[in-house]
């Protein structure tokens, strides 16, 4: 597992962080076995496990299609028993607006309680982020609607290091968008791909259904690309695969921009009960949402912005270079390099939250003196920014939403930053964010009222999405390279996969801002002691 | 397509609330219902109007944000299905949908359509929970569980939270919630040990919020969009008298 996620990031992650996250992956599933999370049994009453993208043992340990919603309740279940035995105090329903400094130092944050609209100021002696990853800045991802970046973005901009802010990675198992109107883009789950066979029509443009496609005529691309890995080839090069397809005309579906998962050969081998009880409720999910039955022809998917690699850069202490800023989970960078693997991120976010950060927290707050407290005027100070920023956005009275916005900074992120990145449309992209930015500062619209007030939320994070895509797009133009989810069309190797450059670009691009669109980069180096790089071949 | 829509407006917990009437056209039959109210909040913003309160988040059933009753629907008049996976294919052109928050005493309705779950996150703080702390856990493979005891206790965690169950009930009772939980748990060797504790406890949070009693009618598991079975409501009584 160590090797394969050090390779399936393309050697861009820190291979110490890796490891450690190997090792502590089966406690992890002990610990939450413990809690009561009902994981796969086989018969035998022993846990059950199947494989996933880019790794060819079974090794993951799963609940149904619905893995990451049980660690979840577990977690959330053990949290309410600590708040109510009075260890935790829980404030739902607040945003973080701000991270208050100190001295330098994290000192607490300034939060929005959401339902009343009150800006409020927590103190601390240190400040865990935990909020998650910013793919839904490509507007349609399969992200829900509240990610957001602003948490890191607010704590980037008074201080925090921002590491490889453009390695987001597109999952190749979306649903395919199916008009204008669409919010957001539904994942079936990798697991899938275990059983099904993906093709697209080998003649362009052929729009017959697909039982009227002869076997001869379907181009079951990833198995004749990477006869080894097949249909389990890592999403990275999954997803740019059938970007490929789409592009050169294979696309299908509706809008000619999907590809075909087929269970057909899977339902002839195993018997449909057999699917059914493997993929039931994936398949009860493909038929609400498209009204199509995956039994009877093959599903439609199609990639989609869904994990972001980059975040708030860390040491290995999971602590930002602000003393006292500890960041886990998606939020930060160091564990998945340019490419996540399956199942890898549920298992780091809960070892960085149930194993890591308690000691390294801990060991920080050893060296702390606890009683100091934020005087009086930097607290004024920090509330008179915060609102006013609220009141700025709410002045401009224009005409467009800030969803309007969003969607429009979704579709220049999809076409110039996306999959496939080339400076010169790149370059562009970088332009037209700044236009839109302006545009937005002139034109935004946002509705009277400071309490329950969703567009006011939305707003603040488009915001922050404008400012972090000119980071985004600058970070994915300075790295002259190839490496997993970014790919640079100058850098590909004769057969088309990614170029890496270790000799000029083995390290982790860190950002510091310096204000107003500026940023300065610092680099860490990589460097691998027991892994050899190679060149990543899945074939 | 074209829709005619009765929104429930209200303007906070104690306002008095009422049906507003907005007519949609040029809607695509493939969107979902909350897509369709941004569809329509998006007008309203630019007319200087209020839009319509409501949550989602994942916007695919597994996060229980979003439930509100359509025409009498709890969450949908698809079967199995939450809000936001219903989408327009399932109304008529031209049908007019009413559409208002769940209602329940214990549910508040902080705004339109949004209401207040956290009466359930209080059942769950009463014994919702294995009392592990991090670090105790055993080696996972040294409590085997059979393969249909765990695939029983999955049926009853897939709950979602979204308090369809307890819209539905003419007493709105939350048993069905509740019920799953302590099923859950108790099915599980490592949730055995806390079971009589629990189930009492869970058991008496659910009464304090003011949800009311279960005379097993089973409109709850008609409604549940992960189609959790009434059979957890037995289970907890037979708990609760085993206590
Ligand atoms: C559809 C889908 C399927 C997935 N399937 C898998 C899988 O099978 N296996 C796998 O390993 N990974 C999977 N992932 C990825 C994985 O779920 C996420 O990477 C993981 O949940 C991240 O956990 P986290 O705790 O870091 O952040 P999150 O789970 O995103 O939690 C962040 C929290 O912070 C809160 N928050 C955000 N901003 C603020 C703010 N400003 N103030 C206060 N609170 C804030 C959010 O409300 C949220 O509760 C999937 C992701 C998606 C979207
Ligand atoms: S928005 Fe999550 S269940 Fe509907």
């Amino acid at each position: 597992m160590f090797y394969d996620t050090v390779k399936g990031g393309d050697f861009r992650s820190r291979e110490a962080n890796v490891y450690r996250m190997a090792e502590c992956s089966l406690p992890l599933i002990d610990q939450a076995v413990a809690q009561g999370v009902p994981f796969a049994r086989e018969y035998s009453g022993y846990l059950s496990n199947r494989s996933f993208g880019g790794v060819q043992v079974s090794r993951t340990f799963y609940a149904r299609g619905q893995t990451g919603q049980q660690l979840l309740q577990g977690a959330y279940q053990s949290l309410i028993r600590q708040s109510v035995d009075g260890n935790v105090t829980l404030y739902t329903r607040h945003e973080m607006m701000d991270l208050i400094l100190l001295d330098g130092k994290a000192k607490g944050i300034v939060a929005r309680n959401l339902d009343t609209g009150d800006i409020e100021i927590k103190e601390a002696d240190a400040v865990v982020l935990a909020t998650g990853g910013y793919g839904k800045i490509y507007y349609l991802s399969t992200l829900a609607m509240n990610c957001n970046a602003s948490a890191i973005w607010r704590a980037h901009k008074r201080g925090a290091y921002f590491a490889a802010p453009s390695w987001t990675q597109f999952h190749p198992t979306s649903l395919p968008q199916l008009g204008d109107y669409q919010s957001k883009l539904t994942l079936m789950s990798e697991s899938l791909r275990n059983d099904g066979r993906i093709w697209v029509p080998k003649k362009q443009g052929d729009q017959r259904p697909p039982h009227q496609i002869p076997e001869e005529e379907r181009d079951y691309y990833l198995e004749r690309k990477y006869p080894s890995f097949g249909n389990l080839a890592p999403r990275d090069i999954s997803s740019r695969a059938a970007k490929e397809q789409i592009d050169n005309g294979h696309g299908v579906g509706p809008m000619q921009n999907a590809v075909y998962l087929d269970f057909a050969d899977a339902i002839r081998r195993e018997s449909k009960s057999a699917i059914a009880k493997k993929y039931g409720n994936l398949f009860d999910m493909y038929k609400k949402i498209t009204g199509m039955d995956a039994y009877e022809q093959p599903m439609l998917i199609s990639p989609a912005a869904h994990f972001s690699m980059g975040g708030l850069w860390v040491d290995y202490e999971l602590m930002s270079n602000v003393k006292g800023l500890f960041v886990l989970g998606e939020a930060n960078f160091a564990d998945h390099g340019a490419n996540r693997l399956g199942a890898n991120s549920l298992l780091q976010a809960c070892v960085d939250g149930y194993f890591i950060s308690p000691h390294t927290i801990m060991n920080f707050l050893a060296g702390e003196v606890p009683e100091m407290s934020i005087p009086d005027e930097v607290k004024s100070s920090y509330l008179k920014q915060n609102k006013s920023r609220l009141d700025k956005l709410q002045s401009i009275q224009g005409n467009t939403t800030a969803e309007g916005f969003h969607r429009k900074l979704g579709i220049i992120l999809y076409g110039k930053c996306g999959l496939i990145r080339e400076k010169e449309t790149l370059v562009e992209a970088r332009s037209e964010i700044l236009t839109l930015q302006q545009a937005f500062y002139q034109d935004l619209t946002v509705p009277p009222g400071q309490n329950l007030n969703f567009e006011l939320e939305k707003a603040a994070r488009v915001e922050d999405y404008m400012e972090l895509a000119l980071l985004i797009v600058e970070d994915a133009l300075q790295r002259e390279e190839s490496c997993g989810a970014h790919f640079r069309k100058e850098h590909q190797t004769p057969d088309g996969e990614a170029k890496r450059d270790d000799e000029n670009f083995q390290y982790v691009s860190v950002w510091e801002s310096l204000g107003e669109n500026q940023h300065k980069l610092h680099k860490e180096a990589l460097n691998f002691e027991y892994i050899k790089l190679s060149e990543r071949s899945y074939k | 397509m074209k829709l005619i829509l009765q929104i429930w407006r209200q303007a906070g917990k104690t306002a008095k609330g009422g049906f507003e009437k907005h007519e949609l056209k040029e809607l695509d039959p493939n969107m979902s219902v909350p897509e369709m109210l941004d569809f329509l909040n998006e007008k309203l913003i630019k007319a200087g109007k209020d839009p319509v309160a409501f949550e989602s988040d994942c916007r695919e059933g597994i996060c229980g944000q979003c439930g509100f009753v359509i025409n009498g629907h709890i969450h949908s008049p698809e079967k199995s299905a939450t809000t936001c996976q219903t989408h327009l294919r399932s109304f008529k052109d031209g049908e007019e949908l009413f559409l208002e928050p769940f209602r329940a005493a214990a549910f508040p309705i902080k705004k339109d359509l949004c209401i207040d779950r956290t009466a359930l996150d209080r059942i769950i703080g009463q014994g919702g929970f294995i009392g592990v702390n991090t670090g105790q856990a055993p080696e996972a493979n040294s409590i085997l569980i059979a393969h249909d005891t765990a695939e029983a206790a999955f049926d009853a965690a897939a709950c979602i939270g979204c308090g369809a169950c307890v819209a539905v009930c003419k007493n709105a009772s939350a048993a069905l919630f509740t019920g799953a939980k302590i099923s859950h748990l108790a099915l599980l060797p490592q949730g055995k040990l806390e079971a009589k504790k629990r189930v009492q406890k869970m058991v008496a949070q659910m009464d304090k919020e003011g949800f009311g009693s279960c005379t097993l009618t089973g409109a709850c598991e008609k409604v549940c969009p992960q189609g959790i079975s009434i059979a957890h409501i037995v289970t907890m009584n037979r708990e609760y008298w085993k206590s």
